[in-house]
């Protein structure tokens, strides 16, 4: 059965208002990247010790959840599975609307980011950082072409090549990702926390919970048929992927701390009255895998949408916390600088980090300029499946 | 041969007859200098021997204002805590094996494998040739990431904007900065300002690769280390006595 697309008629009033509020936060994003650039970043939480601060959580969780969500396009097109077909264009649009906003975040942090053009043209080829430019905007340029090919008819023979193109270029756009910690030789934190595949599997994860949520929302509020065999489907993917996460964290993260004798990460784990432990424990853990699994598994919860589009949620604010804990918490503790001594003075203790709103604000503004990309490109281009009913998804499916 | 040098070229270039040469200009010309005296080549390796054992807590308050004054940082209204600026701090250590305590100064290690330099994204965060570890304030976008590079803490972000800059040591806000080993001073043959804050023998500076050079020589004589040896990164600040 052939699939038609067809864009989002996008005249209702709650189509207006889904674009007035995200809007609103984009303008306040906007207006706190004057306020900080204007004044300064003495007026962030940031400081000589917490240099990067909660606008790369959201920045890098948005990255890696870009390279994520396209992962329903690659299962159709790299491992061939019919069912995920009629969704490869919605998992490229999301994925690139992702990554634009997590892009934007990360540059208007910069301390000039008047000066990109600098970053644009000036390229150190040892730096991981650098090298992380190259691969976003390759990302945007294989990305866009496959879409093209998807969009045009012409074109879709040559799909699933640049669908393969696509999964190659991710894989090594997380795992750089990930490298710009892990390439740190002085941050211990860092070197058990860090691991490409976990990286990978985050990315799965995250992306996949944008993207139901995305799916779920769209298809409800243009009043299109969603069928359950998508959705289960879904469902246990994210099952999968966020297993999968809580699986690399155990065997790396807290493994690893008994192997490398790793202190800053032991502190980080153990140690009840820091911030970023309970946020570990109970944030990424607890709300952020553990509960997810649970609403996904349990049978009473079978076939109940909004429970899905509960965990899902779950599944990303518990990255948003992974992500805080990874970034903050591993600058919070000080540099091994001197071994075997304790620091008295000047130097060593742990830094209290207390994000400002303006900082908030632009990470969430990330995230609406990701969801306005997504709002808009559906009304003006056939991105969406007209129906994913059951019978149009899999034509062997009974009911 | 023009004598004109922006700033660019009295960072980079390697001697005076090559300053012409230098393959970008910023085009702002910041500050005139008068020919080097100290030609910058890599036959040169500037580097600071710190002997802690002459050194008392006040001689290393001493260096810490010497460079503020001779810097023009530490006069920041806005930034609090962690956020002002610290090209040079004292540190106060205690081993845990023996109980001693030893005070400091730590500042730019200016090491020969700098990591700074290696992750710097712009080229901004660049190593001369002579060794000294310095951010080009025209070329770094503020991204920081030199600063979770650096293993000794040295690295500052300017948190705020600025007034009453010194001439030779243009700072700007949204940008990183950090020791420079007083370049100014001592490419016209001066040594930095924190060396000179301390009368005797607590702070030796010179070339490290000059064998007639006291710092060398002494080198050569005591017990010295680098802090994070075990990094390699072949550090041109040395201690003694630690
Ligand atoms: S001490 Fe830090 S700032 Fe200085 S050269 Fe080494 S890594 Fe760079
Ligand atoms: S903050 Fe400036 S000097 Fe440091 S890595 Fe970024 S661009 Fe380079």
């Amino acid at each position: 059965m052939n699939i038609r697309y067809q864009q989002i008629q996008g005249r209702s009033l709650g189509f207006y208002a889904l674009v007035a509020g995200l809007g609103v936060f984009i303008l306040a994003a906007l207006g706190s990247v004057y306020y900080m650039e204007h004044n300064g970043h003495f007026v962030t939480g940031m400081n000589n010790r917490i240099v990067w601060g909660l606008p790369h959580v959201f920045a890098l969780f948005l990255i890696i959840a870009a390279s994520g969500a396209l992962n329903v396009a690659s299962i159709a097109s790299v491992f061939q599975k019919k069912l995920y077909k009629p969704l490869s264009r919605l998992s490229g649009l999301v994925a690139l609307a992702l990554l634009a906003g997590g892009l934007m975040v990360l540059v208007l942090d910069l301390g000039r980011p008047d000066r990109l053009i600098v970053a644009m043209t000036e390229y150190n080829f040892k730096s991981i950082f650098a090298w992380n430019i190259i691969l976003y905007n390759g990302f945007f340029v294989i990305v866009a072409v496959y879409l093209w090919m998807m969009f045009e008819r012409r074109m879709n023979k040559f799909s699933r090549k640049a669908g393969i193109a696509a999964f190659i270029w991710r894989l090594i756009l997380t795992t750089g990702t990930g490298s710009i910690f892990g390439l740190l030789v002085a941050r211990h934190a860092y070197d058990a926390m860090i691991m490409a595949p976990k990286f990978i599997a985050m990315s799965f994860s995250f992306g996949l919970a944008f993207f139901i949520l995305i799916l779920m929302a769209s298809y409800k509020w243009s009043e299109r048929p969603l069928g359950d065999v998508v959705l289960n489907r879904l469902r246990n993917l994210l099952g999968v992927f966020v297993a999968a996460v809580l699986y690399f964290v155990i065997v790396f993260h807290i493994g690893n701390i008994y192997l490398a004798e790793n202190k800053n990460v032991a502190m980080l784990l153990f140690n009840t009255n820091s911030i970023y432990t309970n946020l570990f424990w109970y944030g990424q853990i607890l709300l952020g895998s553990l509960v997810p699994l649970l609403l996904i598994y349990h049978p009473v919860f079978k076939g109940n949408r909004s429970v899905l589009g509960l965990a899902s949620l779950l599944v990303l604010i518990g990255g948003i916390v992974q992500m805080y804990v990874l970034i903050i918490g591993g600058q919070a503790y000080p540099l091994e600088m001197f071994p075997g001594k304790e620091i008295l003075e000047g130097y060593g203790e742990l830094v209290i980090y207390q994000a400002s709103l303006p900082e908030m604000l632009l990470g969430v503004g990330g995230v609406a300029v990701a969801l306005i990309a997504v709002v808009f490109l559906i009304k003006f281009l056939p991105f969406l499946p007209e129906s994913l009913a059951d019978k149009v998804a899999d034509p062997h499916h009974k009911a | 041969m023009s004598k004109k040098l922006n700033r660019r070229d009295f960072i980079k270039s390697t001697t005076a007859s090559t300053a012409g040469v230098a393959t970008i200009a910023s085009g702002i010309s910041l500050t005139t200098f008068a020919v080097n005296d100290n030609p910058v080549t890599k036959e040169k390796r500037w580097g600071m021997l710190v002997d802690i054992n002459q050194l008392s807590e006040s001689d290393i308050d001493n260096m810490v204002n010497a460079c503020q004054e001779e810097n023009g940082w530490g006069n920041e209204t806005h930034s609090t805590g962690h956020q002002k600026p610290s090209w040079i701090k004292k540190i106060k250590v205690k081993d845990r094996a023996t109980g001693k305590i030893d005070s400091l100064p730590m500042m730019c290690q200016h090491c020969e494998q700098p990591p700074c330099v290696d992750v710097c994204p712009t080229n901004a965060s660049m190593r001369r040739e002579d060794g000294v570890v310095l951010v080009d304030k025209h070329l770094c976008i503020g991204c920081r990431y030199c600063m979770m590079a650096c293993p000794y803490d040295a690295r500052s972000f300017v948190h705020e904007n600025l007034s009453n800059q010194k001439e030779h040591m243009p700072r700007g806000k949204g940008t990183v900065e950090s020791c420079t080993l007083c370049v100014h001073r001592v490419d016209k043959g001066g040594v930095p300002a924190c060396a000179e804050a301390v009368s005797g023998e607590g702070v030796i500076f010179g070339d490290l690769y000059d064998a007639d050079s006291k710092i060398n020589q002494t080198l050569k004589k005591i017990q010295s280390t680098q802090i994070r040896a075990d990094l390699n990164l072949n550090t041109g600040v040395r201690y003694s006595g630690i």
